[in-house]
């Protein structure tokens, strides 16, 4: 046989016969299931997750199962397609052995695997003193097991709910405790709400949208500790300024952590940030070689953006889950030069005090905005991020439809700032800076990051090449 | 005589019943400017940018009479047709932010979730009814007009519901709709004396209309009744005050956009599954193809073959041409939805087409605002349709046209059946 029809032969072998193991059971892992049916593999697929439940959506757990539209048992994610897969729910992957190709779960068990997808996402911080998070009423928001027990606590009803942190998920809260009628404070270390993933700028005016919606915000002040009662439950938080806040529902809402500590001796590129890989989801390993077999998406990836400057680009978006499993499960069953990049314009939405906030880019990597569209007083208007004259991310309030347009821009280097519109044009058209933090500043962690090495911070530690 | 370009060729009357050879031509050059001045805009990819760009405006009063060239011989240019009549403006011929706030005023009591989620739906066991009603009345027939019996009615009853439109006005309407909509032409056909005459006629036919509307509005503003309209006028939100003039403009739009489009829809969709006798059948045996098939028959017959009241507000560069500030711009959404660039095999009926974002109901803004009743009655009486009228034959292929060429549609469609099945 000539050598192309060989490989064809065994992409076929593979198809038909390999076994392919998904660690998370979440959106990338079940998308990424379908996808690699819907591809033709028809060999055995195990999906492995630590959840109990099948397959859910987590967008609606900040916003209508806290309000009590949903109950949190009704989010489950519809099914495009019949998976036919083992499922293993309820077990942590806790080990991976790249030498015999297999994971180990929690329960003792080695699963062998021709070919591994990692999709195990990220999980909620939670608040770092243990027996202060340890409190009854002290909430993290990230399962539907958290969003069933905090949407309880709220309808119980609290006197007063306590916000720490205003990034989306927060402010989704403080949102929500205002719809429902409950007194809300909002306590943020930053200059502003969501001030890491939009700037100082937006950040001001979400700030100002949650003070006339009774918000109780305090920004540039952090929680120094909680204080409980007698019977365990929280009351009380001391704020850095030497204040204090009467609370009996907390919600620390204080970013994400990836969750990577189970490939800790695999010797992959994975660490705080995720797991490094390229831009078709092929892991890198620790020495920023490509592996063959194993493959990530969704919130656990992080992988260079031709658009960023090829900077290794982590998102916590939902389109990014689907979209990074879609194309992991094309690779995992393809060859060169069949593979397919997973190159999304990085994009979000969140729907807090009546409005639709969208954006697409990257804010973070833009040092400039301008306001592009419609009324920042009415709070239904455009704005565009650019950096040395190219526009790289644009954000909507209630002006989602537009976002097309900008996406194309940026897709193609549009210039910054970009062509005016010829109608309902903002009085104030100049760009000013865009007032993001100073990388190291602590601020509500945004959740689209550039993770490309930044020399001055010194994390990177260079580990000589193993023997 | 100065050949006709493949844009004035697609809007001769002899052509309506088959543009397609012509858009084919026109894409070849994705803007083309007219000799009057207008770019005509008829590739997907085109048409879908300038649909979310901001600098092209959806505003009449922005838009320039265009003009032909100066005639041989003649040093004056010429006006050949005002593009739209007089009115104010409506959601349709607005930008922002009247355009969104407008429209924001009205979504609530239309399609809008939040607030009424389930308007729409609860309409089904209604167009039902009227859908069974009409082809109960087929009974005992050997031919039908599928326009007259069938894909007329029922959007104007149920419009005229939703609207709060008196049904036994609906004759006087009707006359006023068909006359303005014959006297519209964007075609080389536009300046005959026929036309000229007809025109005036629009004219006159939109005043009374909007008469008949402003004297409802008013009764409503006195005795608020039942549907949108009567809830328009008796608004009382932070954002009430729609004028006058706007909230009349708005009714006609409502009123006649709300059926003409679904009644060119129906009757189109009987005719291409009557020439495709294997998609009938596939849908005869799958009735669930009923969700899918309707957005194919509304890329392959677009009920809006183009849009004419846009035009650009700053230069815009696109696909290799300058479109200047302050040229029309038509965009032609009938072309786009057979460009071979976005769609596999455009002319071929696929009932399963996959990705079928077409532009039959438009894009961005000014996304068709009743879109989702359309779909609903359109799925509904085709549906039906095809479930309970017995071996339905096209008398007359092509069937006469009616004269408009954006709402482009059978005048009648004549059809032997062997019966109505229960
Ligand atoms: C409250 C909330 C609101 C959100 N709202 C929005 C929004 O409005 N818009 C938007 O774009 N995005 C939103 N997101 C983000 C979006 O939900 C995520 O981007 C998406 O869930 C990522 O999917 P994933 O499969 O990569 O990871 P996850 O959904 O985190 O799934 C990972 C799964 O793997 C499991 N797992 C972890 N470790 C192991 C292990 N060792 N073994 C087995 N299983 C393991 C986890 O328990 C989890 O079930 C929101 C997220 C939350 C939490």
């Amino acid at each position: 046989m000539t050598v192309p029809a060989t490989v064809a032969e065994l992409v076929r072998e593979f198809r038909a016969n390999g076994r392919i193991v998904i660690v998370g059971a979440s959106l990338a892992g079940l998308r990424a299931a379908e996808a690699l049916r819907e591809e033709g593999f028809t060999g055995s697929l195990t999906i492995i997750g630590d959840e109990p439940y099948e397959p859910y959506d987590r967008p609606p757990l900040s916003k209508q199962v806290l309000k009590g539209w949903v109950s949190a048992d009704h989010t489950k994610l519809p099914r495009l397609r019949e998976v036919n897969a083992q499922w293993r729910l309820g077990v942590a992957a806790t080990g991976l052995d790249r030498a015999a190709k297999q994971v180990r779960l929690a329960d003792g068990e080695q699963i062998p695997y021709d070919r591994l997808l990692i999709a195990t996402g990220t999980r909620a911080r939670q608040w770092p003193n243990p027996d202060e998070a340890a409190l009854d009423g002290v909430y993290t928001l990230r399962s539907r097991d958290d969003a069933a027990q905090l949407q309880k606590a709220l309808a119980a009803p609290p006197s007063r709910v306590m916000v720490i942190g205003a990034g989306f998920i927060g402010s989704e809260v403080a949102s929500v405790c205002r719809e429902l009628d409950l007194p809300v404070t909002v306590v943020e270390r930053g200059s502003a709400p969501l001030v890491g993933a939009l700037g100082g700028v937006i950040g001001e005016i979400a700030a100002e949208m949650q003070r006339d919606h009774g918000v109780d915000l305090r920004c540039g002040l952090g929680v120094s500790s909680l204080e409980g009662d007698s019977g365990g439950h929280v009351r009380r938080a001391h704020l850095s300024d030497g204040t204090t806040i009467d609370a009996d529902v907390v919600v620390a809402s204080l970013g994400s952590i990836r969750n990577v500590e189970w490939l800790e001796d695999a010797g992959l590129a994975s660490g705080f940030w995720g797991v490094g890989c390229d831009a078709g989801g092929r892991a890198f390993d620790v020495n920023g070689v490509i592996t063959d077999s194993i493959y990530v998406a969704g919130d656990v990836a992080r992988a260079p953006h031709v658009l960023y400057e090829y900077q290794f680009l982590a998102m916590e978006h939902w389109d990014n889950a689907v979209l990074g499993a879609e194309v992991a499960a094309h690779n995992m069953v393809n060859l060169e030069p069949h593979y397919r990049p997973h190159l999304l314009l990085p994009g979000f939405w969140s729907g807090q005090f009546g409005v639709n906030i969208k954006s697409v880019g990257v804010p973070p990597f833009g040092d400039e905005i301008v306001f592009t569209q419609g009324s920042v007083k009415e709070r239904h208007f455009a704005a565009a991020y650019g950096r040395r004259g190219r526009i790289v991310a644009a954000v909507t309030f209630d002006h989602g439809k537009w976002l097309e347009y900008y996406g194309k821009l940026i897709e193609h280097s549009g210039p910054f700032p970009p062509p005016p519109p010829g109608w309902d044009q903002p009085p104030d058209m100049k760009p000013i800076p865009a007032e993001f933090p100073q990388p190291g500043v602590p601020t509500a962690i945004p959740d689209v990051v550039l993770t490309g090495h930044d020399p001055s911070e010194r994390r990177a530690e260079f580990r000589s090449r193993p023997r | 005589m100065v050949e006709e370009t493949p844009w004035q060729q697609a809007l001769r009357y002899a052509n309506r019943a088959n543009p397609y050879p012509f858009y084919e031509e026109l894409r070849r050059t994705p803007v083309a400017r007219q000799p009057d001045g207008t770019y005509v805009v008829s590739t997907y990819q085109e048409i879908v940018a300038l649909l979310h760009d901001p600098r092209v405006s959806s505003d009449v009063r922005k838009l320039p009479v265009p003009v032909a060239p100066p005639a041989e011989g003649s040093a004056e240019a010429e006006p050949i047709t005002e593009a739209v009549v007089s009115l104010e403006p409506n959601i349709i011929t607005q930008d922002p932010p009247e355009h969104d706030r407008d429209r924001r005023m009205m979504t609530p009591h239309f399609v809008g979730p939040p607030h009424s989620p389930h308007l729409i739906s609860d309409l089904e066991p209604e167009i039902r009814r009227i859908v069974d009603g009409l082809l109960d009345n087929m009974q005992g027939k050997t031919r039908i007009d599928a326009v007259d019996e069938f894909a007329y009615p029922l959007p104007v009853t149920v419009i005229c519901k939703v609207l709060g439109v008196p049904l036994e006005d609906e004759s006087r309407f009707h006359g006023w709709i068909e006359t303005a909509l014959d006297s519209l032409d964007f075609g080389p056909e536009a300046a005959s004396e026929e036309m000229q005459s007809r025109l005036a006629g629009g004219r006159q036919a939109v005043e009374e209309f909007g008469q008949f509307a402003a004297e409802l509005l008013d009764r409503y503003a006195q005795q608020p009744g039942p549907g949108m309209l009567s809830a328009m006028v008796n608004e009382d939100g932070p954002e009430a005050g729609m004028s006058k003039g706007v909230l009349v403009s708005n009714a006609l739009l409502l009123i006649f956009a709300g059926h003409e489009t679904t009644v060119n829809l129906i009757a189109h969709s009987v005719l291409t599954l009557l020439r495709h006798p294997d998609a009938l059948e596939k849908l005869r045996r799958r009735p669930e193809l009923i969700v899918p098939g309707v957005e194919e028959l509304l890329r392959f017959e677009s009920s809006v073959q183009f849009w004419h009241t846009r035009s650009a507000v700053e230069d815009i560069d696109i696909a290799g041409t300058t479109i200047p500030k302050g040229a029309p711009i038509f965009l032609a959404y009938g072309s786009a939805n057979r460009d071979p660039k976005r769609f596999a095999n455009p002319d071929e009926l696929d009932l399963e087409r996959r990705d079928n974002q077409h532009l039959g109901f438009s894009q961005g803004i000014h996304f068709c605002f009743g879109a989702p009743l359309a779909r609903l009655e359109v799925q509904v009486a085709v549906g039906e349709f095809v479930r309970r009228v017995e071996n339905p034959r096209l008398v007359e292929d092509p069937p006469p046209y009616r004269h408009n060429q954006i709402f482009r549609g059978p005048r009648h469609l004549l059809v032997d059946i062997d019966g109505i099945r229960d």
